[in-house]
């Protein structure tokens, strides 16, 4: 008898909380982990103005942000990337459209051990370190030390960009160690002597060397001119669904305030023309 | 009413292992379901290929540097777990007194119990700079560092494992060794683990099967790069590491998604003949 009634209380507390939550208004948001620390540093400040409104932000990666925002199964998709073809189509097919609002822009930024005497590559040089066509740094001016190349893994939007602008579409050497993480890179990077890779502008610190590309560094005045070779949008994406809170919160997000938060995080502004 | 009871009873615990075969099942059909399609796409050959460059156009999908990437890891692990392990065990059960041996097991077990992130954690923030700096080798995040870190993992498993087969070991047979005039260094290696033998077998076909599908460790530690490494000192790119890094943006019914599916049919095929084994040995046992 008396496990009956516990069981009735659990039921009656599940159902209470069940309720609660759909009380209170809520905006879901997932996606890309480079866009992450973005809008959870701006969803906390959000929900301290607007107490009534509960956001929650998830990772999960580009695709999974967009995908989930075109299946309408959260409010808000966090992307590093622009839409892709193939996810056109199913736009297309469940005949929806999706509103694309950039919110910051970023610098993809290579970074390299202390003790590294390199301080610029180019292009050409980025594309042949990491095609595997040059393995020593003493071939590009540097110690005699073979160079570990750091790359991030396939499924993240940095990798498609990087892939993009640097490598040009050519293949990636084999031993290229892919990591799953900016943190995890920038980590191993700091620690590892011939090492170098990529991390999202907000991850490069004073542990590590910042290279300059073409003679152009990842400065914020650089990102905001577009001189910088590996300079991207980061974007969030909704349907049209008229919902307040979202318009509210992407309001927030592109206000002075939000860009403010922004450029805390490491990243530069969106510049709106 | 006692009578309801009992049959209440017996009807959830039904339902109970009819949902655990029934998970299993559906697994199974998911994953060959999914992962089949890969060889229209590659061929049997192209899929165990040398070459993994899944997203790059035209794509590669041979995995056969990810099947060595985790074999290479899992043995490396073993290397470390076994003799850790079963030397433990041997303490614990045969020469450790009451209390010791009271305030030591819980302690391995322990280990066991700490989630694999945190041992990820560790290999990334200090493992990896460690051998750096002792070893002087180039890269910190390689087989040897995810080896030395599953082996960790793995010991509790060997050792409690092994620990319970040899204190099964009746004691008569201790008895009659010592009797005999062998020293306890001899009853042990000579008498009580050949008696306990397959247990102690079990325990490390289990390690096996939990090293081979540990996902979060060799993802954080063992450096990615899907190659056939040629020294230990290389970072490698597991099966598990590839599959649960990658799938989250592959495109739904792409080659690249059926053949993470394909390589999980393969992952599936090692742990199901190392269980199937676990299972014989201890059959064995049982019908002494």
């Amino acid at each position: 008898m008396k496990k009956v009634l516990i069981l009735i209380f659990i039921l009656i507390l599940t159902l209470f909380m069940v309720f609660c939550t759909q009380k209170s208004t809520s905006i879901d948001i997932a996606g890309s982990t480079t866009v992450l620390p973005i809008v959870q540093a701006i969803a906390e400040i959000f929900m301290d103005l607007n107490p009534e409104i509960n956001v929650s932000v998830r990772g999960g990666g580009s695709s999974i942000g967009i995908k989930s925002a075109i299946d309408e199964t959260i409010d808000i998709g966090n992307s590093s990337r622009e839409i892709k073809d193939n996810e056109i189509e199913i736009l297309q097919e469940k005949n929806k459209e999706l509103k694309k609002i950039a919110i910051a822009q970023d610098a993809i930024t290579m970074i390299v051990h202390k003790s590294n005497k390199i301080k610029n590559l180019s292009i050409v040089q980025l594309k042949k370190i990491y095609s595997g066509k040059i393995t020593n740094w003493k071939e590009l001016g540097g110690n005699n030390k073979n160079i570990i190349v750091i790359s991030r893994d396939v499924s993240s939007g940095s990798f498609e960009v990087f892939y993009e602008k640097a490598l040009k579409n050519s293949k990636l050497l084999t031993n290229c160690m892919m990591l799953a993480s900016n943190n995890a890179v920038a980590g191993t990077v700091s620690y590892t002597p011939g090492a170098i890779g990529y991390v999202g502008r907000g991850y490069a610190n004073q542990k590590h060397n910042i290279l300059s590309l073409e003679n152009i560094s990842p400065t914020t005045k650089n990102v905001l001119n577009k001189t910088y070779p590996l300079s991207r949008k980061l974007f969030i994406f909704t349907t049209e669904q008229n919902k307040k809170t979202v318009d509210m919160f992407i309001n927030f997000v592109l206000s002075e305030k939000g860009q403010e938060i922004v450029e805390k995080q490491g990243y530069v502004k969106i510049v709106n023309n | 009413m006692k009578n309801f009871n009992e049959k209440v009873f017996k009807a959830i615990t039904h339902i109970a292992a009819l949902f655990t075969i029934a998970c299993l099942g559906g697994i199974i059909i998911t994953i060959f379901h999914e992962g089949f399609p890969i060889l229209k796409y590659a061929g049997l050959i192209e899929f165990f290929g040398v070459e993994w460059h899944p997203t790059h156009f035209p794509a590669d999908f041979g995995i056969t540097a990810l099947i060595i990437g985790s074999v290479v890891v899992t043995i490396g692990a073993l290397l470390i777990a076994i003799p850790f392990g079963v030397g433990s065990a041997i303490y614990i059960s045969e020469i450790a007194g009451n209390r010791t041996k009271e305030i030591i097991k819980p302690i391995i077990e322990l280990l066991a119990g700490i989630p694999s992130v945190v041992y990820g954690l560790f290999g990334m923030a200090f493992l990896a700079p460690f051998l750096i700096k002792v070893f002087g080798i180039p890269n910190g995040l390689n087989a040897l560092s995810a080896s030395i870190i599953l082996g960790v993992m793995v010991i509790p498993i060997i050792s409690s494992m092994s620990e319970d087969a040899l204190s099964s070991v009746p004691k008569s047979l201790r008895e009659a060794s010592l009797a005999l005039g062998a020293t306890k260094w001899e009853t042990i290696i000579k008498v009580v683990l050949p008696a306990a033998k397959t247990g102690v077998m079990g325990s490390i076909i289990l390690g096996f099967g939990r090293a081979i599908g540990e996902t979060m460790v060799v993802i954080m530690v063992a450096g990615g790069a899907a190659q056939i490494p040629t020294s230990l000192f290389q970072p490698v790119r597991p099966m598990t590491a590839a599959v649960a890094s990658e799938m989250g943006e592959t495109v739904i019914g792409s080659p690249h998604f059926h053949a993470l599916y394909g390589i999980s049919v393969v992952l599936f095929i090692i742990t199901f003949i190392t269980n199937f084994i676990t299972e014989f040995v201890f059959l064995k046992r049982r019908n002494k």
